[in-house]
């Protein structure tokens, strides 16, 4: 057992894990947010990707004190209030999501992609989603938002 | 050594729904006494669009605005019943429930209209925008919202319709054993482009063109995601998916998801998909349904172009590159 603090999508939270105590757990049942999705729960599947100090990670795989002290940025995080994220609203106008599974994972390694490189070339999108899974849509939909909500954000900052 | 080109061309007939039992589905529709709709389905949305297409259906039939109606699937224990969402079927079988409901719903509503307004409910019409209006003078109407709340409140009528669909009964003849088993069928027919390395025996799918006959295309938007999606299914089975062991032995195979193969974001070619409409006379609003057979040209098609480029025939999926090289060793004599 032990305390973790952690700043959560802009917000200081703290919790006690159990020793062993992964970061999805920590996210999902003592914090209560649920937008990584417990999948596979052994790495393959992408659905629990989250941002720990901006860098993607499997949140099923990470132990939930390696968060401790540092920035997590899940799914809920990429919207500011009301406006969704350029992602966002690139997934919904390009109808990338079906059952939705897979979305917050998918949203969360295309929001790391982006804030890395702001102008990637498909090829980059389709390696850095290549560890989420997706059963829907083919994946052709999802690479086409990523790279139109790139094409958006780059049009805003003119 | 070489990679081989090849096209191959694949069409299909696709039943919707079965005919055991008639195949039923059935549907709830009733207003709240906000004037707002609520239709009541067990038949299920797993990302297929279901809520989406009879929302459209049921605001199509009763003649109000889309906002103003909500799909409630949440409980099939509790709901209307419905045989299930497989065999492409939702949106035929519910979506006629759905309009049957929607349809006697509306006839209370204008009932309870037409006391309000004192007219015939023949002359009645929805304007589309939450409105009933005597047809031909507009200026004589009412709101829906209103119509619901005196139903409610004062003529003590529920505003709502029961919709059923089954299929008719089609009997076995007994001198040939023919029945009708389904009443309509979808079609479709596909091109696959495929190249074949044929020193590793791999497939890459180069690109899928199609053409669908699905009746009416009620979302065409959904429509096009899920043949998009189908089609990478397509591949899948065709390539890749597969519970059976790797080489050599079955401690090999798929233990988990990670290692049962499905193609990836980079396995994905370009898909072209052009939707021909051609109503169908028992659809709803002329829709037949595209669940199932989005998934399957693929798979003969590219048989039908692995043989066009290396002169094998495939009869066994997944069509894994082992596979590919021991039909070219047999083709060969070796």
């Amino acid at each position: 057992m032990r305390a973790v603090r952690l700043e959560l999508n802009g917000v200081e939270v703290a919790a006690v894990a159990e020793g062993g105590e992964t970061l999805l757990t920590l996210l999902r049942e003592r914090l209560g947010d649920t937008s990584p999705k417990a999948g596979c729960l052994q790495g393959t599947c992408g659905a629990c990707t989250v941002l720990l100090d901006g860098e993607p990670v499997l949140a099923c795989l990470t132990l939930a004190e390696l968060a401790d002290g540092r920035r997590v940025t899940t799914v809920r995080g990429l919207a500011d209030g009301p406006r969704l994220h350029p992602l966002q609203e690139a997934f919904m106008d390009g109808f990338a999501a079906q059952c939705g599974f897979c979305t917050p994972g998918m949203l969360v390694a295309a929001k790391a992609l982006l804030d890395r490189d702001p102008n990637p070339t498909r090829e980059q999108v389709i390696e850095a989603i290549s560890g989420n899974v997706c059963r829907c849509t083919g994946y052709t939909p999802i690479v086409d938002a990523i790279l139109e909500a790139a094409r958006r954000m780059a049009g805003r900052r003119g | 050594m070489a990679k081989h080109r090849g096209r191959g061309v694949a069409s299909v007939n696709y039943p919707i729904g079965m005919n055991l039992g008639g195949d039923p589905s059935q549907a709830l529709v009733h207003a709240t006494p906000t004037g707002k709709f609520v239709v009541a389905l067990s038949s299920i949305d797993l990302g297929q669009g279901m809520k989406s297409v009879t929302r459209q259906l049921a605001a199509e039939t009763l003649g109000v605005p889309i906002e103003d109606v909500f799909v409630d699937t949440a409980d099939s224990d509790t709901g209307p019943h419905c045989m299930g969402s497989f065999a492409s079927r939702g949106t035929h079988r519910a979506g006629n429930a759905v309009i049957a409901a929607a349809k006697e719903a509306k006839e209370v509503l204008l009932e309870v209209a037409a006391e309000e307004l004192e007219v015939d409910p023949k002359d009645l019409e929805l304007d589309g925008r939450g409105k009933v209006q005597v047809k031909g003078a507009p200026s004589r109407a009412i709101s829906v919202r209103e119509v619901a709340q005196r139903a409610h409140f004062k003529r003590g009528r529920s505003i709502s319709g029961r919709g059923m669909f089954l299929v008719p009964p089609s009997d076995v003849d007994p001198e040939t054993g023919e029945m009708n088993p389904v009443t309509t069928y979808a079609h479709a027919c596909m091109v696959a482009e495929v190249e074949v390395d044929d020193e590793t025996g791999e497939v890459t799918v180069l690109s899928l063109k199609a053409a669908y006959e699905i009746g009416r295309a009620l979302n065409v938007k959904l429509v096009e995601q899920q043949l998009v999606g189908g089609a990478w299914m397509g591949i899948s089975h065709a390539l890749y998916e597969t519970a059976e062991p790797y080489y050599p032995d079955r401690a090999h195979g798929p233990t988990d998801f990670n290692e049962y193969l499905m193609p990836g974001p980079g396995d994905m070619c370009p898909v072209e998909i052009e939707i021909l409409e051609r109503p169908a006379l028992d659809g709803p609003y002329g829709a037949k349904g595209i669940g199932e057979m989005c998934a399957t040209p693929p798979i003969p098609a590219i048989a039908n172009a692995i043989f066009d480029a290396v002169g094998v025939r495939m009869t066994e999926m997944p069509f894994t590159p082992e596979k590919i090289l021991r039909a070219l060793d047999a083709k060969r004599g070796r």
